[in-house]
């Protein structure tokens, strides 16, 4: 059971063993039948036309609560026709089908408006000129506007493109560093969130729930920075050890809840979240250590780690911060994708997450899988860990080295359906979030736990795909749902 | 299913190898006493353990000399020990398990207190152990009613962070703390509503729901603390405390009255409500249609409960108990809002849910089991002259309790069968 055909991983997860009977309709698949030698479910891997079909519909009805649709036939009989239709209207018609990629736009869309709210009704000044609305509406109402779209605006110019700059650009007056900060910042941002991402989205397709993100990237950078100021080095081999080490710390602390539910069925959920708090005292502890505390500084800083393993820049100039941590968070992205989809021990995982008890009887060793996925995860994490550390200003380990990407990781995860191309996409937006954030905070002065609020609420539209539906009145499609059904219980 | 799937599992390799549960506790424990009695060892010579016992207006010293009392807990440990591992053990595990987890704390507890000028305030320690304790009291019943119903709540520390900022917002702008109770157990069950609504009606994975539903809190309130509170504290940040309450009488019995009756309303409160609780859960109709709503579904349905509905109540009534947990942080003690104030609680109250196997008694016991950690992990980290071990390391001591309680001591729980399943009719 070496590579099976490749799917879209995450749709046709779930073993179905009633496929077995289906005639194969393709003769791509044909090609496989190692896998249904070595197990009774090769029905995730050699996908067929009418279980796939069936298995949408029951989608469906599941996605759109206990009530069958009843434009549900349209949508069946809705294909053939649409072949016909110029692509304008193919398009229109595409913006208001509740397919993936539409429900998160729409879900950003929710989020923002929902945000907006909430900048104009914690505003003293703005929620005082409601009192009066009725006599004069449009002060309450432009001021509304003027602070929901600063803030935004603020958001999008620290992410992307500062629009000044751009103007002066056009002038012919380019500053390449300033013209580029914010995407610099967005690339040095996503690059660790990405790593936690494609930590919880492997766990997630092990059929595990790792939250302890937080706490092997805590890991991972305590792992990192002890190698990269206790070894010394020659360039090149550094950064690389650098980051080993943080891979490895991570998963270490990683495999701990997937070796402790393996053999004691302790759910991972609990475990790791009480790893994260360990963790992050262990960081305290690690840092007032003689061995790791800073000579220099009394306050809480470790040695800064020595300039060989420092990631190179990826613009070549200083004063941007990006480094090539976004390339090798891409590159553990691509790694990842080829483990799920094409290796031995990626079928094993998904076959387990999808259905633990069919692994057994296919004689697949679960906890070992439990304990593997865990320790891979963590390590990913650990690497996002390392990298955030390696990007910080002080190249050193400080109590809040690793922020929140741990938990920011799990949103990226959900948000990018737990595949490695979609946590990518999902890592570069919530990198930019994060990277406007700051700016709107210093700008507009909204402070950034907004960008967490926006994050969790669309992940919350994601997450209800039938919510968002409902709410845009769009017509149903295939897939869109969020397909992750783990922790069925305790 | 799957969690328990692979308990199962290991349990029956535990059971027919060597290696039963009984054994590997038995050998933890001895290890557990050896340890103690390097403790004693480490401890100097003539040094007393100072207990001071508060006992109707003046307190009562108890002197132990420190190194024999270590000696002999330590002994005490190593014997339930040896016992758990001979054949003659099989049925102590539990009984054992109490004995020498007691024994090998109380010996960590006089090691560390064997100093000139240091003694421990039992009473107050107690006192301590119960009020840290109330959150997750709170906590756990909100996932009693939940679970015991269907609906998986990890959004628990959520509920506690909108129910402490509330709290503290309403509190402070009504100067009332009991209008800020209301309104903290109000937004604990909003939470609540869109965890039931997400997760009943658009059946959204409940611990992924509930994992986000704790970021958006954690969002929420720190958003709403730096726009609205930070700037005006005075205003808007300085919550009422809501008041204590001595029962005549009961309080003058020595040691435990104080701890016991002479407590803040919220002691009361939560107590009552384990009362509560567990009467309605297992003496009710209410109880009994929850309970099978929670094991099966389809059945309670055929005899006509509506499940979802059962379930809609429950996580509401579950929220409500949570937000009354979470305003404790803030109008429990006068404490201003802080952005994630709750560090976890909201989590440890779902491991003292499963420690306590869904039960309102037993998760009383187990959050008063983390409560007295937490106590003690303060009471060492302030101690004059400091702890000989990091306070750091101490700080963990809750958490480390938590994995060794779920992972392990509790031996094989049993969820509620229908646990974080959605029910469609079909």
């Amino acid at each position: 059971m070496t590579k099976p055909p490749v799917e879209p991983p995450g749709e046709g997860d779930a073993p179905d063993t009633t496929g077995n009977a289906v005639p194969e309709p393709e003769g791509a698949a044909a090609a496989s039948p190692e896998p249904a030698a070595s197990s009774p479910d090769a029905g995730p891997v050699t996908e067929r036309a009418e279980v796939r079909a069936e298995k949408e519909a029951l989608q469906e009805v599941a996605g759109t609560g206990t009530a069958p649709q009843p434009d549900q036939t349209v949508a069946v009989e809705a294909p053939p026709v649409e072949r016909e239709r110029p692509w304008a209207v193919r398009f229109l018609r595409y913006l208001v089908t509740a397919n993936s990629v539409m429900v998160t736009i729409y879900s950003l869309i929710l989020a923002m408006v929902i945000g907006g709210v909430l900048i104009v009704v914690s505003d003293e000044e703005i929620r005082g000129m409601y009192t009066y609305f009725f006599s004069r509406p449009g002060d309450a109402l432009s001021a509304s506007w003027t602070a929901i779209s600063d803030a935004y605006s603020a958001l999008f110019q620290g992410a992307i493109v500062d629009f000044t700059q751009l103007e002066l650009a056009f002038q012919g007056q380019v500053d390449w560093t300033k013209l580029l900060r914010p995407i610099s910042d967005t690339l040095t941002n996503a690059a660790p969130l990405i790593f936690t991402g494609l930590a919880v989205a492997l766990a997630f397709r092990s059929g595990l729930f790792n939250i302890g993100a937080q706490g092997q990237a805590i890991a991972g950078a305590i792992g990192a920075a002890v190698v990269g100021f206790g070894l010394d080095l020659p360039l090149g081999i550094h950064v690389i050890a650098t980051l080993l080490g943080g891979a490895l710390a991570g998963a270490i602390w990683g495999a701990i809840p997937g070796v402790l539910k393996a053999r004691t069925g302790a759910h991972e959920v609990i475990t790791s979240i009480m790893l994260n708090y360990i963790a992050a005292y262990g960081l305290l502890w690690v840092i007032s250590t003689a061995f790791v505390h800073s000579t220099e500084r009394t306050d809480a800083i470790s040695k800064s780690v020595d300039n060989t393993s420092w990631l190179p820049s990826l613009f070549l100039n200083a004063n941007l911060r990006a480094n090539w941590g976004i390339l090798v968070a891409i590159a553990a992205a691509g790694v990842i994708g080829w483990l799920l989809s094409r290796s031995t021990l990626g079928f094993r995982m998904r076959t387990v997450g999808a259905n633990p008890d069919a692994a057994r009887t296919a004689g697949m060793s679960v906890a070992s899988t439990y304990a593997t996925a865990m320790a891979c995860a963590g390590a990913l994490a650990g690497l996002g860990g390392a990298t955030i550390m390696l990007s910080s200003t002080s190249h050193a380990l400080t109590p809040a080295v690793v922020g929140n990407i741990g938990f920011d990781g799990i949103t990226v995860a959900l948000l990018g359906r737990a595949r490695p191309v979609g946590v990518v996409m999902a890592g570069l937006l919530f990198g930019a979030m994060q990277a406007g954030g700051v700016r709107m905070q210093s700008v507009a002065d909204i402070p950034v736990d907004m960008v967490t609020v926006l994050q969790a609420l669309i992940v919350i539209f994601i997450a209800a795909p039938a919510l968002v539906k409902a709410i845009f009145r769009l017509r149903p499609s295939r897939g869109a749902g969020l397909d992750l059904t783990m922790a069925k219980g305790w | 299913m799957t969690t328990l799937a692979t308990a199962e599992v290991a349990e029956s390799k535990a059971v027919h190898g060597f290696w039963t549960r009984s054994v590997k506790g038995g050998l933890t424990y001895i290890a557990l006493g050896l340890i103690a009695i390097w403790f004693g060892t480490r401890v100097e010579s003539g040094a007393n353990a100072v207990f001071k016992i508060f006992w109707t207006g003046e307190d009562i010293e108890v002197k132990l000399p420190a190194a024999a009392t270590v000696f002999a807990l330590a002994g005490i440990c190593v014997i339930v020990g040896a016992l758990l591992v001979s054949p003659l053990g099989a049925g102590m595990f539990t009984g054992g398990t109490a004995i020498a987890l007691t024994a090998f704390t109380l010996a960590f507890v006089c090691f560390s207190i064997a100093k000139p000028g240091v003694f421990l305030p039992v009473t107050a320690t107690m006192q301590g152990a119960l009020f840290l304790a109330l959150p997750l009291i709170l906590g756990a019943l909100c996932g009693v009613l939940c679970e015991r119903s269907g609906v998986i709540n990890v959004a628990i520390e959520g509920q506690f962070l909108v129910g402490a900022f509330t709290g503290a917002l309403i509190g402070t702008l009504t100067a009332s703390a009991w209008a800020g109770l209301i309104a903290g157990a109000l937004a604990g069950c909003l939470i609540g509503l869109f965890l039931a609504v997400l997760a009943i009606r658009y059946l959204v994975d409940q611990v992924v729901l509930g994992v986000v539903l704790n970021l958006l809190a954690l969002g929420l309130t720190g958003f709403l603390y730096e726009r609205i509170m930070q700037q005006a504290a005075e205003q808007y940040n300085s919550p009422p405390r809501l008041g204590d309450w001595t029962v005549p009488l009961l309080s003058d019995i020595p040691v435990i009255g104080p701890a016991l009756f002479d407590q803040n309303i919220f002691t009361y409160m939560a107590v009552a409500l384990v009362a509560i609780v567990y009467v309605a859960l297992f003496h009710t109709p209410f109880g009994l249609r929850t309970r099978a709503v929670g094991e099966h579904p389809a059945a309670a349905d055929s005899v006509g409960v509506r499940v979802n509905w059962v379930r809609f109540r429950n996580v509401l009534m579950g929220g409500l108990i949570a937000g009354v947990g979470g305003a404790f942080f803030t109008i429990g003690s006068a404490i201003a809002f802080n952005k994630n104030m709750t560090v976890g609680k909201g989590f440890i109250a779902l491991a003292v849910l499963i420690v306590g196997r869904w039960n309102p008694i037993g998760a009383l016991l187990g959050a008063l089991l983390f409560g007295f950690t937490d106590q003690l992990q303060i009471f060492l980290s302030s101690m004059p002259g400091g702890s000989p071990i990091p306070s750091q390391f101490l700080s963990m001591l809750p958490y480390i309790v938590t994995i060794f309680a779920v992972a392990g001591l509790v031996g094989k729980v049993r969820a509620p069968a229908a646990d974080g399943v959605p029910y469609v009719k079909s």
